[in-house]
């Protein structure tokens, strides 16, 4: 029971930065930009929540950093795809490219030193509950923060006004524009919201996961996310049904080269990208699917014409 | 507060496409003068270690071409991609392919010699780069899933992959452990161009024919046309009876081909054997090299340069001030960034406008407004 326990805890663990990610970026692409820096600005939010935190000895004020590291790298992103109007692939890219150059440099000093870990949850007797206990109760606090971002981010999609606005514009920027909607400044918010989650579920790897900098830690998570935004098309709570299926992938291929399973690690540790793009071509073979829910001005840049 | 308002231009600016490359380069030297700066270092010490001490000799400017070559040879196969309006971003994986596939003969056959071996090792490494590339087409294609997440996932799987072989079944019994393959034979070798004067190989010939070759096709051939028309209108591609799926699969194909040839190049040529890493994100950094050297092949002959040279100077200034050879990634990163800033130049003039003065009444805007209109 302990071990199942563990395992459960550990998979939530894994899932969190992933559902972090990946809610930021379904708000992003909502509004119809596509950011491929999620990985660019998760590893600076790594390497920031690690060094403020590593700075300050605090993990709290080192989570905060990560946050505000995230938005202000994804502020870049929004000067050029929505002020200047760039290509969001070409853009996204060089914002990942940047971001993992940035983060190693930064970083160079951090390489090795122990850092600080944000605390688990321990209410007295609740966190003690045999079984439930520790899951309900005795998680990390950010674990509970990916749990209230998600509903949240359902609950201001689909049930607040300003929510349909924001896919209102996702789905016909030239509409929205007509309607006097202020495309842009929408799109800014929604861009600087997706960059604080990715920050965060950076600051989550380099202050819960491993509390310790190493290059290149998110590893490809940000991608993972991405495509998890695609996998849950466009919806919140797929977002984190599919966050916990590749949490659970992530921990047991770990867990089975732990138990010296005779296949080559390396094999089971691209199991997770791997299962990525079989996901894809599930959930993308189904068109009518993907083609109803795909925010239909998603990745096309918006001038507004005065 | 200030406003950006793009204002579109009537037809593309001719002056900022030439000049837009330039003032993306003098803006990240700007920037990285900057950061020098705050890394405690004086900036014009910095830029003379970064950018002229690496090429101030002839050994050295064969190992800028040792560079380049690698980079203009993926550069241009993406650029025909990008130009499809079809994202390969998964380059550096067709490359570890290309050059897993090419190294079959060298590393499985080494008995096997004589002038035939190099010829189909690089062969042989094209064909591992476009079968890699293959997979992201097909998936593409047939299924309509995302080249983008799928082609970069490979990439992943594709240093498993190396790294798996190296340490399993492909190392070196002699090797002390180490995770490499053997040493190739004389004969898998690539050839150096000027053995005397430094290290170059025809690694730098392929990527300069590979460059002419792709500019052939994309301005005097009906297939580059059929790019570009497909790239920049699938709907008029369509009337014309432009297949969109057998693009994918050329573009692809072409591109994994071009980096599965550098791939083979690198390992044949510069480092002798399989190593578990083999590319310090050459196929990450072509992207870069595409854009700078605005898809067109002979513009990425000089980005690859000057790309090339981020990468010798990023190793100059670690030796010479010790700063983390990390600031090469920066340097490429930003380079993009401006790129694609300037590129807005040549479809927008850009205005800068005072929020609160464009309440004000015309005339007060006109007089005091910091208008800043940038060339017409």
């Amino acid at each position: 029971m302990d071990i199942t326990v563990n395992i459960l805890l550990t998979i939530a663990t894994a899932a969190t930065p992933l559902l972090i990610a990946a809610i930021g970026e379904l708000v992003v692409e909502r509004s119809g930009v596509l950011n491929l820096g999620v990985e660019g600005m998760m590893i600076m939010g790594a390497v920031g929540g690690f060094g403020a935190g590593y700075l300050t000895g605090s993990p709290w004020i080192g989570l905060l950093a990560a946050i505000i590291v995230g938005a202000l790298f994804s502020l870049l992103f929004a000067v050029m795809t929505l002020s200047l109007a760039t290509n969001q692939v070409a853009t996204g890219l060089s914002l990942t490219l940047l971001g993992l150059g940035l983060s190693g440099m930064i970083g160079t000093s951090f390489v090795g030193q122990p850092g600080v870990r944000l605390p688990n949850l321990d209410i007295p007797g609740l966190s003690s509950i045999p079984v439930v206990g520790r899951l309900i109760f005795g998680q990390d606090p950010v674990f509970y923060i990916s749990i209230a971002l998600t509903a949240a981010v359902m609950w201001f999609l689909f049930r607040t006004r300003t929510g349909l606005t924001l896919r209102s514009i996702g789905d016909s920027h030239t509409s929205a524009h007509a309607l006097g909607i202020k495309v842009i400044r929408y799109r800014y918010l929604a861009v600087i919201f997706g960059g604080a989650c990715a920050g965060l579920a950076g600051g989550h790897l380099s202050l819960v996961y491993t509390p310790q900098w190493v290059e290149n830690m998110s590893a490809g998570r940000g991608w993972i996310a991405l495509a998890l935004v695609v996998f849950a098309s466009w919806r919140p709570w797929r977002v984190l049904a599919g966050a916990y299926i590749f949490g659970a992938v992530w921990i047991g291929q770990l867990h089975a080269q732990a138990f010296g399973i005779p296949v080559p690690s390396q094999f089971l540790s691209s199991l997770p990208y791997l299962a990525t793009i079989v996901v894809l071509v599930l959930i993308s073979r189904n068109k009518r699917l993907t083609m109803m829910n795909t925010p239909a001005s998603l990745g096309q840049p918006f001038v507004p014409d005065r | 507060m200030m406003r950006i308002e793009l204002v579109k231009r009537p037809q593309r600016s001719a002056l900022f496409s030439v000049l837009s490359p330039f003032i993306a380069f003098a803006l990240t030297m700007i920037a990285g003068g900057i950061m020098f700066a705050l890394l405690g270092v004086n900036p014009l010490d910095a830029f003379n270690i970064y950018f002229i001490q690496p090429i101030s000799e002839v050994w050295q400017l064969h190992e800028l071409a040792i560079k380049a070559a690698p980079l203009i040879l993926i550069a241009v196969g993406l650029s025909v991609c990008y130009k499809a309006n079809i994202w390969n971003i998964g380059a550096e994986g067709q490359f570890i392919f290309g050059a897993i596939f090419g190294s079959i003969i060298p590393v499985l056959f080494p008995q096997f010699e004589g002038p035939l071996v190099i010829p189909l090792m690089l062969l042989l490494g094209m064909v591992g780069g476009a079968f890699y590339a293959s997979i992201p087409a097909f998936l593409k294609t047939r299924f309509s899933t995302n080249e983008i997440l799928t082609s970069l996932m490979l990439v992943y799987v594709a240093q498993l992959f190396l790294d798996w072989l190296v340490r399993g079944p492909w190392r070196d019994p002699q090797g002390h452990g180490f995770p490499q393959t053997i040493q190739f034979g004389d004969s898998a070798v690539l050839p150096e161009l000027m053995p005397d004067a430094g290290r170059a190989n025809w690694g730098i010939l392929f990527a300069l024919v590979a460059a002419v070759a792709i500019w052939l096709m994309m301005s005097r051939m009906l297939k580059g046309f059929e790019v570009r028309v497909l790239g920049s209108s699938p709907r008029a591609g369509r009337f014309a009876g432009f297949g969109f799926n057998r693009m994918v699969f050329f573009t692809f194909l072409l591109s994994g081909a071009l980096a599965g040839l550098a791939g083979i190049s690198e390992v044949s040529g510069a480092i002798g054997q399989l190593q578990p890493v083999i590319s310090p994100g050459y196929g990450f950094t072509a992207i870069i090299v595409a854009f700078l050297g605005r898809l067109n092949p002979l513009g990425i002959v000089a980005a690859g340069l000057v790309l090339a040279l981020t990468y010798l100077g990023g190793e100059a200034v670690q030796s010479a001030l010790g700063i983390s050879d990390k600031v090469a990634r920066v340097f490429q990163g930003m380079l993009l960034f401006f790129v694609l800033g300037c590129d807005t130049l040549i479809h927008y003039r850009i205005r800068l406008i005072g929020m609160a003065l464009t309440k004000a009444n015309g005339t007060a805007q006109l007089e005091a407004a910091p208008k800043l209109e940038e060339a017409r």
